[in-house]
């Protein structure tokens, strides 16, 4: 960086000049001696008072690009070329002292997870006083600022919340105080990096109603960097979407996300499941191949070996910047062909579904003991799963729905009286006092691949091991099984003698199910399997997962917070709330119809990438502790329609409105469809 | 837990092949694990540390395996320049109040060091890993004993617990291998411990024990090969203690064998009371043998973890 020239601009210039600009931003991480591009020339402004997206999948570089704005950069990041500019003035010019009074006093940045963003020792107060204290104001000034920046975040009882230490408070409260302690300088510039990305939909929502109110309350930039497009379309004005390190296509929300203008854009939005999109409607698509890594040396298009519309000229020609209408433009060479980019595959099978309850989950509740204490964690559940059948799962974190799912695949054991069923058969409680014929009729496909596979074996080994252990085939006839289960999952026989570390996302979380399926189970237990994962990838996991039911006749119990994912893949919802059921009903019932308050709240909260404003009922608080549930209805505390008298005092049944939906609410139907008070949904816009 | 982070980057793991795609999502594109371990040995063979590590060791291992190419004198022959003879062309260290040439027996103390203490290592981390282990998979009661018998030797001042072995035992060079093996178990089991009760906090261990496999199956043929980097560089890092305890036990005069023998510890030991008389080379050359030999171990320990970790 030899940057000689001296930057003293006008008054007047540095009004007008917007809160953050990088110009021609090159980039490289240097790893084990070789420099590895990573962005190729990020051009882009986020103006005062404007909030800015960034979308892309992982990999594309948005993060290093939120990191640079800052010049924030790891010890091995390195910059090419191009320059950074905030309100005139060049960041990548900045000695380290001016560096940091532009940090402290201009710029904040709120990362993903702020229970790392927190010193864990430290109090509460202590912390956000001190991003006041940098600011030059005195220990006292500095705790009643805290005090204000905490009420600012709406944290109920800040004075309390002061003297707590970070692992009392929930994700939720976290990441207000470290939005808070961002705020401490007014920012003019607040990068967030996936602020929500951790969290549950109904605390997601939260965050992003309170950074839209902060937003027009403070007038600062702000950059957004989401995989979430619904965050992007309901949060910000202008969008960025990044591809190997060079944005692609950049406009209004609006104009980007209804009238998508790249081949990568409009692949990315086919790949989510929109509008109520059905497993039974149409596939989704996936864009082939994957992004490429860093380092790695690209056509002049970038997208090209990814793209369905590209022809020889994208790789012999930088593809121009076509302006499609006032300031949304696009990188490619064929806009007029846009067209054929294919449309994602209408589904033609159907998806029978069996009468017969497979495996059932009868009246189980299972209590931990902690520190002397009963703690339900599940409290008279009922399930059953028909022949290829998908239940999904939804509740926020906390509701027991892991533990539910450690139960049937006998990792706990139920409590007394309740039990887990074979076919009418009772199976034994844990896993290893099954008999082989209920150890494999049930299986499950965990949340993170790198965590569920064995990073020091083969695939090859994985799958074997699991065959041999389930089946009991051996030799020659299990390296067959082998091979043919990975056929099934579009693995090649390349892919089998690699270790999961060179495999990408979404080809681990192929090996992952195809372990599951080894034992051809009857349940497949899928624990978010596909939140990990870029919405690209995770569109041919939930085909893959669609197609397989079909094939083997397997029953799903399908946990997700996404409720757009569960809605494609789901025959049947079941909601939990505190480890009880509170409504199960068919997909179709559940989203056209009566609601239980709590699923009416969860389903008001999901951002949606259609850009279709709704009311949003705010769930107020947090989930309470299964070791000291409320009286009553478990719910009453954060509902909405909680009637008086009734329901903290008695808990209602689980009662059936239409044949196969049931609810538990003492709630009419009457009473449920009744429109919400106004000023419920009034205190949020 | 070491070489799967690229530091720094928060991007997936570079590549460099070109690799056709047969399914929907292509492999991280594999950059092979082949590619990687070219890379980080070419980190581990430039850095200077590396090199002149083990260009020392180097030195060394050839004095225990060849003494007689490196000098042509017995450790226990008079030469002809006399007794404490300061370092001249004759007898290039001095010799010693027996007339030996100290440079000799600089030479031959070599061997005996380097037998004994990479053995005592190896059994040290063949125990250490064992335990941990187990302490580490199956926690609750097996841990607890361990955990409290293993805080019991660590309160035991080193010396003292080797006194009391040595002679309990005798002195014998199995013996010296087995409580230098003893005093390092402890700290051996703790590392791989605490990394063995994160693995099985790990799906791919629960979902094992959901296929019914058993305890010894998950600890030996799940677990162990995901922390064998950690034993790799734990075991180079105790070879370097290893040595400085062996030396402090032959200083001590514990260590079997004759007093006469060319050995690191002894000649320091015999020869240190001299340094007042300014008689200072046939302690001060045995002592910076010593400080060599460690400071090489530790130099290829270090470069070996960053290359791992890189």
């Amino acid at each position: 960086m030899t940057v000689t020239e001296s930057h003293t601009p006008e008054p007047a210039d540095l009004a007008a000049a917007p809160a953050l600009a990088v110009d021609g931003l090159e980039m490289s991480y240097v790893v084990r001696g070789t420099p590895r591009k990573i962005l190729r020339g990020v051009t882009f402004e986020v103006r005062q008072g404007e909030a800015y997206g960034l979308v892309g999948e992982s990999g594309c570089g948005k993060s290093t690009t939120a990191y640079a704005a800052l010049r924030y950069l790891p010890s091995n990041g390195v910059i090419d070329a191009g320059r950074v500019l905030s309100g005139g003035e060049e960041l990548t010019a900045m000695s380290a002292i001016e560096l940091r009074k532009f940090r402290a006093e201009r710029a904040s940045m709120v990362f993903q997870d702020p229970v790392q963003a927190v010193n864990p020792v430290l109090k509460i107060g202590t912390q956000v006083a001190e991003a006041f204290q940098v600011m030059g104001q005195s220990k006292a000034e500095a705790r009643v600022s805290a005090l204000a920046a905490l009420e600012r975040v709406h944290i109920a009882a800040p004075e309390s919340v002061m003297e707590r230490y970070p692992h009392q408070l929930s994700g939720g409260m976290l990441q207000r105080v470290v939005i808070a302690m961002g705020l401490a300088c007014d920012p003019t510039l607040l990068v967030l990096d996936e602020p929500t990305t951790g969290l549950d939909a109904t605390v997601e929502a939260e965050v992003l109603d309170l950074v839209r109110e902060l937003r027009s309350e403070l007038n600062s930039a702000i950059l957004l960097i989401a995989h979430n497009l619904g965050v992007i379309r309901t949060m910000c004005d202008r969008v960025g979407v990044m591809y190997a390190g060079r944005i692609v296509e950049e406009g209004t929300v609006a104009e980007v996300f209804d009238n998508p203008s790249h081949p990568y854009t409009k692949g990315l939005l086919n790949s989510i499941p929109r509008r109520g999109l059905r497993k039974t409607d149409s596939e989704l698509f996936s864009i082939p191949g994957a992004a490429p890594p860093i380092g790695a040396s690209l056509p002049n298009c970038t997208f090209v070996d990814r793209c369905p519309i590209a022809t020889d000229l994208c790789r012999t020609d930088v593809p121009p910047i076509v302006q499609r209408s006032e300031g949304h433009w696009t990188r490619c060479h064929h806009v007029d062909r846009l067209d054929e980019v294919p449309e994602p595959e209408k589904v033609t099978v159907k998806y029978d579904i069996g009468t017969e309850q497979v495996i059932g989950v009868e009246g189980v509740s299972k209590t931990f003991r902690q520190r002397g204490r009963d703690v339900p964690a599940l409290v008279g559940v009922n399930l059953g799963f028909a022949e290829g059948e998908t239940l999904g799962l939804v509740g926020e974190s906390g509701s027991g729905k892991s533990t539910l799912a450690k139960t049937m695949l006998g990792v706990h054991a139920p409590d007394e009286g309740g039990a887990i069923t074979l076919r009418g058969r009772t199976m034994a409680d844990k896993a290893t006092s099954r008999i082989e014929e209920s150890v494999r009729a049930i299986s499950m496909v965990f949340q993170n691949p790198d965590s569920a596979l064995n990073r020091a074996w083969t695939v090859r080994r994985i799958l074997h091991r699991s065959v041999v252990k389930l089946t009991g085939v051996k030799g020659a006839a299990a390296d067959r099984r082998v091979e043919e289960i990975a056929e099934g999952m579009q693995l090649s026989t390349r892919h089998l003698d690699m270790r999961p570390r060179q495999l990408s996302g979404g080809l681990k979380q192929r090996v992952a199910i195809a372990r599951a399926f080894a034992g051809d189970p009857e349940v497949v237990v899928c624990d978010e399997p596909t939140s990990a994962l870029d919405v690209s990838v995770q569109a041919a996991i939930l085909n893959l997962l669609a197609r397989l039911q079909n094939e083997e006749r397997s029953s799903y119990l399908f946990i997700s917070h996404d409720i757009g994912v569960v809605r494609y893949l789901a025959d049947r919802i079941a909601v939990m709330y505190l480890g009880r059921i509170m409504e199960i009903g068919a997909t179709q019932t559940m989203f056209e119809g009566v609601n239980h308050p709590y699923t009416e709240a969860l389903l008001s909260a999901v951002p949606s990438v259609d850009g279709v404003a709704e009311n949003r009922i705010p769930l107020t608080g947090s989930i309470p502790s299964p070791a000291n549930p409320p009286p009553g209805c478990v719910f009453h505390t954060r509902c909405h329609r909680a009637i008086a008298g009734l329901c903290e005092v008695t808990e209602p049944e689980l009662v059936e409105l239409s044949p196969g939906h049931s609810i538990k609410c003492h709630l009419t139907v009457e009473q449920l469809n009744e429109p919400i008070k106004a000023d419920v949904v009034a205190t949020l816009s | 837990m070491s070489g799967t982070q690229e530091a720094g980057a928060p991007a997936p793991t570079p590549n460099e092949s070109t690799e056709d795609a047969t399914s929907t999502e292509s492999e991280v594109p594999a950059e092979g694990k082949k590619q990687i371990r070219k890379e980080q040995f070419r980190v581990l063979y430039t850095s200077p540390g590396f090199i002149i590590g083990v260009l020392i060791v180097g030195f060394w291992i050839v004095a225990s395996v060849l003494p007689g190419i490196l000098t042509s004198f017995n450790p226990k022959e008079f030469v002809e320049a006399g007794p404490r003879v300061r370092p001249s062309s004759e007898a290039w260290l001095g010799t010693d109040k027996n007339g030996w040439d100290v440079y000799t027996r600089v030479i031959y103390g070599a061997r005996k060091i380097l037998t004994i203490a990479p053995i005592s290592t190896a059994v040290a981390i063949v125990v250490g890993t064992f335990l941990g282990l187990i302490m580490g998979y199956y926690k609750g009661w097996v841990d607890e004993i361990l955990s409290r018998v293993i805080e019991a030797i660590l309160s035991i001042p080193i010396i003292l617990m080797a006194i009391v072995i040595i002679f309990t035992f005798g002195r014998s060079t199995t013996v010296i291998i087995g409580t230098i093996a003893v005093l390092f178990v402890p700290a051996i089991t703790r590392t791989i411990r605490s990394a063995a009760i994160a693995e099985s906090d790990l799906d791919y261990v629960v979902s094992a024990k959901m296929r019914g496999e058993s305890g010894f199956f998950i600890v030996t043929r799940e677990i162990l090969p995901n922390v064998t980097g950690l034993v790799v560089v734990e075991g180079t890092v105790r070879l370097g203690y290893a040595i400085f305890t062996y030396t402090t036990l032959a200083f001590l005069g514990f260590v079997g064998g004759n007093i006469t023998d060319a050995d690191w510890g002894i000649d320091v030991s015999q020869n240190y009371e001299q340094i007042a008389r300014d008689i200072w080379w046939p302690s001060i050359f045995p002592a910076a043998a010593i400080a060599s030999l460690v400071i090489g171990v530790n130099l290829i320990a270090d470069s070996i973890d960053k290359a791992v970790n890189s």
